[in-house]
């Protein structure tokens, strides 16, 4: 009994320190922003939104914005789009050597990861003109994305019925009219999860934004948090505070939206 | 599966199938296949042999074995995996696995919920978060400790990133543990808790047996991820004087800010193969298994 009680207050000591460490970096996130004079110190705010007002002066802060939803917007679709009429096609039609197919690919793809291919991506990208471009980042990102997108996607494509898809063809619906009318809505949760996906991918995401992208008019929010200093050098703090807030938010949401929406948390490695 | 139901035929499932293929294989693929050929060179980024790379051979990687630096940094990422995936992420995310198993308060709710933000906000945000945790002179954490002026990250610069990599990545254990934890049934724990057996026994005869896949699975994949990992850099640079500089750090700054795109290449080609063995252990431990979503995991964000 005692061993016991003894075990349980260790743990409750323990979780409330996990609690401190986890809690105490984020404090500086919730406090700062809208304090009057933030200081690199975690305070209690002298209450105000001007650092908020500051934010929309910036000529680079809300562009970023901008930037980051056209990259992740344009990488959620282009992913989804191609992995779903990929995935489609590989479960509906017999063809040798699928499996292995779909293995060496998520093998490469985890194995090519942005540290391994900086170097040729850059020199890819400079030779294709697509430095300084969106849609240079759009498609790096999604060549790597989509093997896994494949997947998953196809795991929801073979677990639904294709009875519809057989009397959808009695009537004379084309491939692609079925799978608009027919297989997308009966996949739609997987759909959402892979754009969620990939938008937060891009969204968070650093390496290949920092190497493609020199001019600040392209650079998306995760990268134009670097540039809000003073011209002396010293950090603008009331400026990286709130965009942090302002930046962070969106990928919470979005979180949240997933989860609530179709139950899910915890879906193989895949954060979203 | 039966046949072709929606009568899509080689030719359109073809074509259904080639734009995805075509993009992997341009930016994925090819990449891969030019990391090898651009190690062998001595291309620059600027110079002479930025026009006409000639071909050295295998000069690129007897030179980064000679590097001290090269020797550094390999040494350097050893001790971020493991002391930062290996011995934090994973212990640390048992452990809480562990405790909130049985616990269904607003407190454990609360834990979980921080640990798992600190997983999803953007990477670059929780640099600043950090920065701002440390900093020398107003940093919260000298302020909390009373300890001012002292430069965390100057002083211990790689304490600091691992410490801040176990922050940043705990969750993915604490998640796969937790549902690993759920295969382990509570009457073998209660029959080993009747026979008075201890915390540590009843994890050694009980837990660790049934979770064993679980955990090489968690330990393989979170050790790939650390590996290849660029987020230090938003912390520090890679510095000071090169005491942060993991692997991934090393090759952008040899390629990228000091040029040498040749070096840079042999060293990336160096580090595909290491991930190379890493996921081919991944893909033995699941064959056999239906870890068939699981699996998709290994292929999460290359960034």
């Amino acid at each position: 009994m005692i061993r016991h009680t003894l075990g349980r207050l260790t743990a409750t000591v323990f979780l409330a320190l996990v609690l401190a460490f986890f809690t105490l970096p984020m404090l500086w996130l919730a406090s700062a922003p809208f304090d009057d004079t933030p200081r690199i110190t975690t305070s209690v705010p002298e209450f105000t939104l001007n650092n908020f007002a500051a934010i929309l002066d910036n000529p680079y802060a809300l562009g970023s914005i901008r930037n980051s939803l056209i990259q992740g917007g344009g990488a959620a679709v282009l992913v989804v789009v191609l992995a779903a009429l990929a995935a489609y096609a590989l479960s509906r039609v017999r063809v040798p050597g699928r499996d292995v197919l779909l293995y060496l690919l998520l093998l490469l793809s985890s194995v090519v990861t942005g540290t391994a291919a900086m170097v040729p991506v850059f020199e890819l990208a400079t030779r294709l003109d697509l430095i300084d471009t969106h849609l240079g980042v759009i498609l790096v990102v999604s060549g790597g994305l989509l093997p896994a997108a494949i997947f998953i996607l196809k795991d929801f494509m073979d677990e639904t019925p294709t009875t519809y898809e057989e009397s959808a063809r009695v009537f004379g619906a084309t491939p692609l009219q079925i799978m608009r009318h027919i297989v997308v809505p009966l996949v739609r949760p997987g759909l959402a999860t892979i754009a969620v996906w990939a938008l937060a991918s891009v969204w968070g995401g650093f390496l290949f934004q920092f190497i493609l992208l020199r001019d600040p008019e392209k650079a998306p929010g995760s990268v134009i948090l670097y540039t809000l200093y003073t011209e002396g050098g010293a950090p603008r703090l009331d400026l990286i505070s709130t965009f942090s807030l302002l930046y962070s938010l969106p990928v919470v949401a979005m979180y949240l939206f997933v989860s609530q929406r179709y139950g899910f948390r915890f879906h193989g490695g895949i954060k979203a | 599966m039966s046949g072709d139901a929606a009568g899509l035929g080689k030719g359109r499932a073809t074509a259904f199938v080639l734009p995805a293929l075509v993009l992997i294989t341009v930016f994925l693929i090819f990449p891969a296949l030019w990391t090898i050929y651009l190690g062998l060179t001595d291309y620059r980024l600027t110079g002479l042999s930025a026009a006409n790379p000639r071909i050295v051979g295998l000069d690129n990687y007897t030179g980064a074995l000679g590097d001290p630096r090269f020797r550094t940094s390999l040494w350097l990422t050893l001790l971020y995996v493991g002391g930062s995936a290996i011995v934090g992420q994973a212990g640390l995310g048992f452990a809480l696995a562990w405790i909130l198993r049985s616990r269904t308060g607003a407190v454990s709710r609360l834990v979980e919920g921080v640990v798992l933000l600190s997983w999803i906000l953007p990477s670059t945000v929780v640099g600043f978060l950090w920065f701002a945790l440390l900093d020398r002179d107003d940093g919260t954490l000298n302020a909390l400790l009373h300890t001012p002026g002292f430069a965390w990250l100057l002083d211990h610069p790689l304490l600091s990133i691992i410490v801040f990599n176990v922050w940043r990545g705990t969750a993915f254990s604490m998640m796969l543990y937790s549902a690993a934890l759920e295969n382990v049934p509570p009457s073998h724990l209660e029959t080993a808790r009747l026979a008075d057996a201890g915390v540590p026994q009843q994890l050694r005869d009980v837990v660790f047996p049934r979770i064993r896949r679980h955990v090489l699975t968690n330990l393989l994949l979170i050790s790939l991820w650390t590996f290849n990992d660029f987020t230090p850099f938003v912390l520090t640079g890679g510095g000071p004087e090169g005491r942060s500089e993991i692997l991934p750090v090393y090759v952008y700054r040899v390629a990228l800010r000091d040029g040498e795109l040749g070096v840079g290449a042999a060293i990336s080609f160096l580090i595909l193969l290491i991930n190379l063995v890493f996921a081919l252990a991944y893909l033995r431990l699941l064959r056999g298994r239906n870890g068939r979503r699981e699996i998709a995991a290994a292929g999460g964000p290359h960034t």
